[in-house]
């Protein structure tokens, strides 16, 4: 008999409700596609078919209102920045932010004497989980999803 | 047709208007007093021997005692190039916009204002291109200063701000 029974008579499970809600949480975070630079083609490469995002539950949205997930890909310009801003409060919660790529972890090429590049995009959201690379390969991208999924299993959701 | 006939011609039809002449170079130029531009472009366009029907490209440049604006300009038609530049002041520098005569300059006209400052006379939409319309000063001359914020966001990376964490 499987652990997850639904027609025997054993298919009550116990658990703490803030794991319930953490594992709800987890299983699907849809993710507001936020393409900058070049990243965006790694991100939408993961997306497709031949590493096939969807595996893990993550759709790309059109509106951060439908989002959970922002994945910050590519160069953060200044220009850029108060626009990504307010996406982020646009976003419901709870909100994770994925930085993805050295330019959003920390301005990348442009760390010196980028003077319209924002040094991080740390600066102005709260990073959940910082994916390295330039860009990062797609499956760099989904063990990033992964970690940020590792993550909201142990948040402490509930007090 | 060479570099020098179009020179020659340039020196020829308006007095004063070429300061200097190159074809040592790569790419020969033509130094355009700022004061007969419009009208020297307005012939290299227009003339048939000419008939500059492309505008390359238009790039500013910081000399670092002036600023510089650089054309280059080719003919489908005839299949002979130049280089025209353009040497403006530091203070207040402003020359004719050709955005008339070669649509390219539009933008091209509107980024070399974004970026060095240099202000295009009669241009249709003289805007700022690339940066936000609240940003100041022009980043690429060679005196400009770093800003610490815009718009209260930190410009500098943490490890380079004097006082940081």
């Amino acid at each position: 008999m499987s652990w997850f029974d639904l027609k025997g008579e054993n298919n009550i499970l116990f658990t703490k409700l803030n794991d319930f809600v953490n594992w709800s949480r987890q299983g699907s975070p849809w993710a507001m596609g936020f393409g900058l630079a070049c990243c965006a083609i790694e991100m939408m490469a993961t997306g497709a078919s031949h590493y096939d995002l969807d595996r893990f539950g993550t759709f790309f949205r059109a509106s951060p209102r439908q989002s959970d997930v922002m994945i910050v890909a590519g160069t953060v310009t200044l220009k850029m920045a108060p626009v990504l801003r307010r996406l982020y409060e646009q976003m419901a919660e709870p909100k994770y932010v994925i930085s993805m790529g050295s330019c959003a972890n920390a301005g990348g090429p442009y760390w010196q004497y980028g003077y319209h590049v924002l040094k991080g995009v740390d600066q102005i959201v709260p990073v959940d989980v910082y994916v390295p690379g330039c860009p990062p390969r797609p499956e760099a991208l989904i063990e990033g999803l992964l970690q940020l999924k590792e993550k909201i299993k142990k948040e402490g959701t509930l007090k | 047709m060479t570099a020098q006939e179009i020179n020659d011609r340039i020196q020829n039809t308006f007095a004063d208007s070429v300061l200097e002449f190159n074809d040592t170079v790569l790419q020969p130029y033509l130094k355009i007093n700022p004061a007969k531009f419009y009208e020297v472009c307005q012939y290299l366009r227009d003339n048939e021997d000419m008939d500059f029907n492309f505008l390359n490209s238009v790039s500013g440049v910081d000399y670092g005692e002036d600023l510089g604006v650089v054309y280059h300009l080719y003919s489908m038609t005839r299949k002979h190039k130049i280089v025209l530049k353009v040497i403006l002041p530091r203070e207040n520098p402003q020359v004719s916009s050709i955005a008339d005569l070669w649509r390219t300059a539009d933008w091209h006209e509107r980024e070399v204002y974004d970026l060095f400052g240099v202000v295009f006379l009669n241009h249709p939409n003289l805007r700022r291109i690339l940066l936000p319309d609240d940003w100041e000063g022009y980043p690429l001359r060679k005196d400009y200063v770093q800003p610490e914020t815009y718009n209260g966001i930190p410009v500098l990376h943490p490890d380079m701000r004097g006082d940081s964490k």
